[in-house]
């Protein structure tokens, strides 16, 4: 058998390695598995790519460096990563699958220019586009997360208008490479302006919504290893490719369905900086009723069902070890504790799971959305921490509230909520929330972390 | 450059279109506690793009061209070394009180 055949036969099973991977992806169970499956998958494309292989020169040391060097960073972030920190890393690891495809395409062109086949440069465009734009989003995205960069979003006027221009311009910079290939001055207009669109794609977008910008950027991320397998006639890279474009695809629907937003709202709306001063118009100025640790010892005594709703705030505040261990208080006392979970809670599809997860909460104690919003009549009391919007009963009853028919978790109809806030400050969108002003709302002022450790703290002192 | 046959686009146009369908038909079944360990692994996944630059780098045609294809295949190890062992690094935190075979879940 040639190299080439053999290489073909490799990367078929690396092709159905990495289907299997995603099927079992899909359980706790057999997660794990899937995970194994899709670095075998990579190892099986490394090597059938080496198999056939035709090399030069020093291209062995340049090779081996390159690996070196991506082990040398790849390996410290994977070990020493603190999980709070997952969303930012996810981000800067999409600017790097985006910036390698750009890369290559680039190589690709100089490589070959100007005979280079019209469908092929269509494709390399494509490549180009999708990986170059990735990059500058992702690291903008990863700017927001980390808070090198505001998180609120960036505005300024005709906003949408210059966006939109870098597109279009970049796309036909891309459509002039297809009929003029041998024109190099359009493919660095071409990178220069993805890497522009990129930036003006994310810039304005806010720090809540990036579960879903996330999620579009690995669909980019994806579809530029995609197009890159159709100019190397590569269906590994095509199937690989689709995969993550469709993973991509469907995580960023599922956040925009569980903010009641569409797309476009969310890529150019700009929410968060209309900051709606309605307080003080309508009727007198609203009350919110602050209570100590004591209080809120006092009421979780005696409580059957309490509900905890853990938001981005549990995240920045790290307090996800010191809610387990009250859980864990409360579980001893006969208590029956649960969680609930929104899908665009924290700054990245699954966040809190993971958070819980690193805390040592079983998963069967994680409910989602429509499990949990039948329980809360019963619940005696809900905690709600560091979570806002994703609460907000103005999405319910207040048709001109932006956060409208958005479904939300329905702590209001608990016996007693418990927020637990470091301050008044509003949400994302700066709407004000109902909640706080509620009969039967407790707010405790304090960091998430600070507060749960005391709660705890007292219910020790109290059973010793 | 090697001139693609119509057969070899089409081809690989069928393949995309039946491997996104498959991935969308797969992805909706993830339960919603995995979202991001499979938003991770699917990132890993992406770092395929090291077949391409293995081959740019391969070939070394130019300098310039060796030196982007090294550059994008540190890119994509950091991503596949990373990325493969963060993901089993969030697996491995999924547990359950009686450690009994997990529900599905959705």
């Amino acid at each position: 058998m040639s190299g080439l055949a053999s290489q073909q036969y490799v990367y078929l099973v690396g092709a159905a390695l990495f289907v299997l991977s995603i099927k079992w992806m899909g359980q706790v169970r057999t997660s794990r598995r899937g995970n194994w499956a899709g670095s075998l998958a990579m190892v099986l494309a490394v090597a059938g790519t080496l198999m056939a292989i035709t090399f030069s020169g020093t291209s062995y040391a340049w090779i081996g460096a390159a690996v070196v060097l991506g082990a040398v960073i790849g390996v410290p972030m994977a070990v020493l990563m603190p999980m709070t920190a997952v969303p930012q890393r996810t981000a800067l690891s999409h600017a790097f699958g985006g910036l390698a495809a750009g890369l290559v395409g680039t190589a690709e062109y100089l490589e070959n220019a100007p005979n280079i086949p019209k469908f092929v440069m269509g494709a390399l465009g494509a490549e180009m586009l999708l990986g170059y734009l990735t990059f500058t989003g992702s690291l903008m995205a990863f700017g927001k997360l980390q808070e090198i960069i505001p998180t609120r979003p960036i505005i300024y006027p005709g906003r949408n208008v210059v966006t939109m221009g870098t597109l279009v311009l970049a796309i036909a910079s891309a459509v002039y490479l297809v009929i003029n290939p041998g024109h190099e001055i359009a493919l660095y207009v071409l990178m220069a302006t993805s890497l522009a669109f990129g930036l003006f794609l994310v810039m304005p977008i806010g720090g809540a919504d990036m579960p879903t910008v996330i999620a579009i950027l690995n669909a980019y991320a994806g579809l530029s290893a995609a197009a890159m397998g159709f100019v190397l006639n590569n269906k590994l890279l095509i199937i690989a490719g689709a995969l993550d474009g469709s993973s991509g695809l469907i995580l960023s629907i599922l956040m925009c369905k569980a903010m009641n937003r569409s797309f476009a709202n969310v890529l150019f709306g700009g929410v968060g900086q209309i900051v709606a001063k309605s307080t003080g118009t309508d009727g007198p100025a609203k009350q919110v009723k602050a209570y100590t640790v004591e209080d809120a010892v006092t009421m979780l005594e005696d409580a059957r069902l309490v509900i905890v709703v853990p938001g981005y705030g549990m995240a920045v505040a790290q307090a996800q070890h010191a809610v387990k261990e009250l859980a864990a208080v409360l579980t001893a006392r006969g208590t029956d504790v649960k969680f609930a979970i929104h899908p665009v809670a924290g700054r990245m599809p699954g966040h809190m799971n993971v958070l819980l997860a690193e805390a040592d909460v079983s998963y069967d104690q994680l409910l989602e959305l429509e499990h949990v919003n039948p329980l809360f009549p019963e619940a005696d009391m809900a905690i709600v921490l560091g979570a806002n919007d994703v609460v907000n009963p103005a999405a319910r009853n207040k048709p001109d509230s932006p956060l409208y028919g958005m479904p939300i978790l329905e702590v209001d109809k608990a016996r007693t909520i418990m927020i637990i806030k470091r301050s008044m400050n509003p949400g994302f969108a700066g709407i004000d929330n109902d909640l706080f002003y509620l009969e039967n709302t407790m707010m405790v002022f304090g960091d998430a972390k600070k507060v749960m450790t005391e709660i705890v703290a007292d219910f020790k002192r109290i059973s010793a | 450059m090697h001139e693609l046959t119509q057969t070899d686009i089409v081809e690989n146009l069928f393949v995309f279109v039946l491997a996104s369908f498959l991935g969308l038909e797969l992805i909706r079944g993830v339960s919603r506690l995995l979202h991001t360990p499979l938003m991770s692994l699917t990132n890993a996944i992406s770092s395929i793009a090291i077949v391409g630059s293995l081959l740019i780098t391969g070939r070394g045609v130019s300098t310039t061209t060796t030196i982007l294809g090294a550059l994008a295949i540190c890119c994509s190890s950091i991503n596949a070394i990373g990325g493969f062992m963060i993901t089993e690094r969030i697996l491995r935190m999924f547990k359950r009180r009686d450690d009994a075979p997990s529900r599905g879940g959705h």
